[in-house]
């Protein structure tokens, strides 16, 4: 599925975010590389604060200040995005790399309707007269699924439901026919009978215009159902990555094993629901060595003081010391933890 | 005592206030002037407005720094009846914070209790202390409080209306500013009526008063105290237009507003620094207060950063 | 919206109603209409009997009633100071009032709305800390204040602009400008300013804070990642959120504005109603003191109306009520 032969559509490389607080730098995002394909889904799967989201806003150009990319590099078709000026970036924004947020009922501007706000996106990246690019916007509404589009067009978003809104949402992400969306998660706010169909549009629509995705959630259904590989993200790095079924039949990371072992699975009957103890540590608070080390049941002596890399891992790659032809070292008590 | 002193300084506030040096600088400031004024009587150089201590010959003195007219026995000048305005705007300052914290204190007072009352109690008593702050909102403070100078100078006579001029003073702007108090209180009542431990003090039959003031009470400090801080530079405001129309404080016993009008009628013939001194000094004052009250309400609200 | 619209106006008239009740409270009970009326040497008969012509012996409501009717027609009765008709000495220094407020908030929006849009879009910028720092002294200095440093300094020191009344005005069928004469439009900069400036303060602040918070809003942040220009983001999307809640409290301002000129008409020895007022509570002239309450009243109500339709022309969410959510799933 994945078109892991032709050159990637989207490259990070040793990504790393820092937000300056008053109490000392904190370190977002870790060193963070990985590819898109084109017309490839990526899914991005971690807990709130594991890095995912800031990873995706660093993509697009859109950190919050204090936040800023540190050291790293992002490539959208070889070519260097992270350090462009902004009027450049912007115009890499909306018109290459598309960009869907969580939340449908707060992304559109309440005082515009939706036609405005298509329109106004088209022309801005397209050399299209008014009447051209109200055209375009009726189409892409039609084409998202709205009913009635004609006269839905002049309405504005108050007037919709939360779905039909993410639907607009979507709708003005492809208004420039970008190569790459990064969606931020596009079904977290909405209703769970509304979930699938948006995640259904998304995934036809991309097909159909062979546009790539960044699929960020954390919920690892959505991810099952959409993405074709899968970076599972912790504590600001990438703990492992690979193929969307080998990371959930076979993962290669205690932490991806913890996280596929909380899911529940329809016709598995009789086992338990497992869960990770203790939880994600703060930014403040990263343990040297692996971040996944208080939490690990297989951790040894050398997880404590170093750090992994992410290596080959059965079909995906991971970033854990059992993968390494000298293991993780001589075993630990559970009560030295703490020293 | 000290395990409070070791709380304070550990403290959000404090390590705030610390790190903002104008804050510390208007902090210092008003420390100053209050000292100062309250002072006036034993560390002023001369007691202006005792008629006898006056000279007319002293009359019109520049400041000494401006010319060689001037005398260091009046370093601020004098105006043209001899006053030192050195002392005029020590004993006027004092007058000015008087009032504005007497003033402060009944809008306060008035505006917790009517909150109180409004937010416990609810419906028609609700509906109607709530009609009257809307429509009093609408109307500028200085407004309302000119109208109750007016209406109590309707009641009585101009004699008795300048003995009694402080009282009326500080009762209009007083109740010109109550309105912001008692939504504020109101609101926290209506939050708090219903939370599970107000509702369990009711059951084992403690006083609604009681209530009030051992829960909602202590929720409400913080609001209060911005509004009281932001109010007193308004009330010092009101009172000095007050007395510069000529409606507040007579010239008999003159806050800095009063100096200032004093100050305006002689305005045109150059003497400026009859109302530049006091003005200065009453624009230093409300200036350092309303930094205090600024950082107040932002170290209070730490998501309006 | 006619329901909205009916609900303000009922709320408008209770308002209206509500300052009635004190100005006839003041008209009736604060002063004595009889005292104003007749000389020191009118016997106790002839004002008993005036009374009883006047209605002043009436029930309290039906005497509430005749204010009311009195009121809507203008009539207030005699001033106590000059014995003139109350609207007529209301109506000679109206224009004086009006024409100064509006060029007061011609200033306060020409120059706040914009400085509080640039220091809300570059807060770090100096020039913005510069000018936030200024504010703060603008709402330190009383109005008055203000005025006074303004004379000293353009008057009295450098004799550009004159430091009281309204210059020349032209009578234009009862109604005195200043906008036709050079001397009526200098007349008018230093007063305009003096007015103007604590409100300009405040919302250069207001806009500043609003514009600060739509800036960090979902939509904001999608518009960006929609590569729409700066230009666009900032004076299309964000402004017209600002303007929302800036309408109200602009609106409300600027009716303070007429209130507020008491101040500044004092101080400039300008002709308007508000000096009038001034005079009137020195006097205790009760019943100019009621009408200009009445008039005061009456203007923040049609303010208040005002704001409320501009609302309607800014923000679809109320005009469109009833179709919300029309189109389903």
């Amino acid at each position: 599925m994945a078109a892991t032969n032709n050159p990637p559509l989207l490259e990070v490389r040793n990504l790393r975010v820092e937000f300056p607080t008053r109490r000392g730098t904190l370190l977002a995002v870790d060193d963070v590389s990985f590819e898109i394909a084109p017309g490839e889904v990526l899914g991005v799967v971690g807990e709130s604060g594991a890095g995912k989201s800031l990873t995706g806003n660093a993509i697009i150009g859109l950190l919050e200040p204090p936040g800023r990319i540190a050291a790293g590099e992002v490539r959208l078709e070889g070519r260097r995005i992270d350090n462009l000026p902004y009027e450049e970036m912007r115009k890499v924004r909306g018109a290459r790399i598309g960009a869907i947020f969580q939340d449908p009922l707060t992304s559109l501007n309440p005082l515009y309707s939706v036609g405005r706000q298509l329109v106004e996106t088209i022309q801005t990246h397209l050399p299209l007269n008014a009447a051209a690019a109200r055209k375009r916007a009726l189409d892409l509404l039609k084409e998202v699924g709205i009913p009635g589009a004609e006269h839905r067009l002049d309405h504005y978003p108050h007037q919709f439901s939360g779905g039909m809104r993410q639907r607009v949402v979507i709708a003005l992400a492809l208004c420039a026919g970008p190569r790459l969306i990064v969606a931020d998660e596009p079904t977290t706010a909405l209703d769970v009978s509304i979930q699938a169909q948006i995640i259904a549009l998304l995934k036809r629509l991309c097909r159909e215009h062979g546009t790539a995705v960044m699929l960020v959630t954390h919920d690892m259904g959505v991810i099952a159902e959409t993405a074709d590989r899968v970076a599972v993200m912790y504590a600001g790095r990438v703990a492992e990555i690979g193929p969307v079924r080998d990371v959930i039949k076979n993962a290669q990371h205690p932490y991806t094993k913890g996280l596929m072992g909380s899911i529940p699975h329809l016709g598995e009957r009789g086992g338990r629901l497992t869960q990770i103890d203790g939880s994600m540590p703060r930014l403040n608070a990263i343990p040297k060595g692996c971040a996944f080390n208080p939490r690990c049941t297989l951790r040894g002596q050398r997880c404590l003081v170093e750090r992994p890399e992410l290596m080959a891992a059965g079909a995906s790659r991971a970033a854990c010391w059992l993968h390494d032809s000298r293991g993780v070292g001589a075993p630990i008590g559970k009560e030295t933890v703490d020293a | 005592m000290a395990d409070w002193f070791r709380r304070a300084a550990d403290s959000d506030i404090w390590w705030s206030f610390k790190s903002s040096p104008l804050t510390v600088v208007a902090a210092v400031a008003t420390l100053l002037i209050i000292l100062v004024s309250f002072l006036s009587p034993l560390i002023a150089p001369h007691t202006p407005f005792d008629p006898g201590s006056l000279n007319l010959s002293d009359g019109l003195k520049p400041p000494v720094f401006v010319s060689d007219e001037g005398d260091w026995t009046f370093p601020l000048g004098t105006d043209d009846q001899g006053r030192d305005i050195l002392s005029s705007i020590m004993y006027g300052t004092r007058l000015s914070l008087v009032v504005g914290f007497a003033s402060v204190i009944v809008a306060m007072v008035l505006g917790i209790a009517l909150g109180l009352v409004s937010g416990y109690v609810g419906g028609a008593v609700d509906a109607v202390i709530m009609r009257i702050a809307d429509v009093q909102l609408t109307f500028p403070a200085i407004l309302v409080a000119l109208l109750i100078d007016g209406i109590v100078r309707g009641l009585i006579s101009v004699q008795r209306h300048d003995e009694i001029a402080i009282y009326v003073i500080v009762g209009a702007i007083g109740l010109s500013f109550w309105v912001q108090y008692a939504r504020t209180v109101r609101g926290s009542v209506l939050v708090e009526k219903n939370k599970e431990y107000v509702q369990a003090a009711r059951v084992i039959g403690l006083s609604p008063v009681l209530i009030m003031v051992r829960h909602v009470l202590p929720n409400v400090t913080g609001p209060v105290l911005v509004i009281a801080t932001l109010n007193l530079g308004l009330a010092i405001i009101s009172e000095a237009t007050l007395s510069f129309l000529g409606v507040g404080l007579p010239s008999t016993q003159p806050s800095l507003g009063t100096l200032i009008r004093l100050g305006n009628e002689v305005l045109q013939s150059g003497d400026w620094w009859i109302t530049v001194f006091p003005g200065a000094t009453l624009a230093a004052l409300v200036l350092a207060v309303n930094l205090l009250g600024d950082w107040l309400r932002d170290a209070l609200n730490p998501k309006l950063r | 919206m006619l329901a909205f619209i009916l609900r303000r106006l009922v709320q408008s008239v209770a308002v209206l109603l509500a300052v009635g009740v004190v100005s006839f409270f003041l008209f009736r009970y604060v002063g004595d209409p009889i005292n104003a009326m007749v000389g020191q040497d009118t016997s106790q008969q002839e004002r008993d009997a005036l009374r009883e012509k006047l209605g002043l012996n009436d029930p309290a409501p039906v005497q509430f009633f005749h204010f009311l009717v009195n009121a809507a027609q203008g009539k207030f009765g005699l001033s106590y100071r000059t014995s003139e008709p109350v609207s007529r000495m209301i109506l000679e220094r109206l224009p004086a009032t009006l024409e100064l407020s509006f060029c007061a908030s011609l200033f306060v929006l020409f120059f706040g709305v914009p400085m509080g849009v640039y220091t809300g879009l570059y807060p770090r910028h100096w020039s913005s800390r510069l000018l936030q720092a200024v504010s703060l002294i603008g709402v330190s200095l009383p109005t008055f204040l203000i005025g006074i440093l303004l004379i000293l300094f353009f008057s009295v020191m450098l004799h550009w602009l004159p430091s009281f009344g309204r210059g020349e005005t032209v009578d234009i069928g009862g109604w005195t400008t200043n906008f036709l004469t050079r001397k009526g439009l200098e007349a008018l900069i230093l007063p305009s300013i003096t007015l103007g400036l604590f409100q300009l303060t405040l919302i250069m602040r207001l806009v500043r804070s609003e514009m600060l918070e739509v800036m960090r809003t979902d939509y904001i942040k999608f518009a960006r990642a929609r590569g729409l220009t700066n230009r666009a983001i900032n004076f299309g999307h964000a402004l017209k959120n600002t303007l929302v809640p800036v309408i109200t409290v602009a609106g409300l301002q600027l009716g303070a504005l007429i209130a507020f000129a008491l101040v500044t008409e004092t101080v400039f020895a300008w002709p308007g109603v508000g000096q009038l007022f001034i005079q009137s509570v020195q006097f205790s002239d009760i019943p100019v003191m009621a009408a200009y309450l009445m008039l005061i009243g009456l203007l923040f109500v049609v303010i208040n109306l005002v704001v409320d339709l501009l609302y309607f022309a800014v923000d679809p969410r109320l005009r469109g009520g009833g179709t919300a959510r029309a189109g389903g799933h």
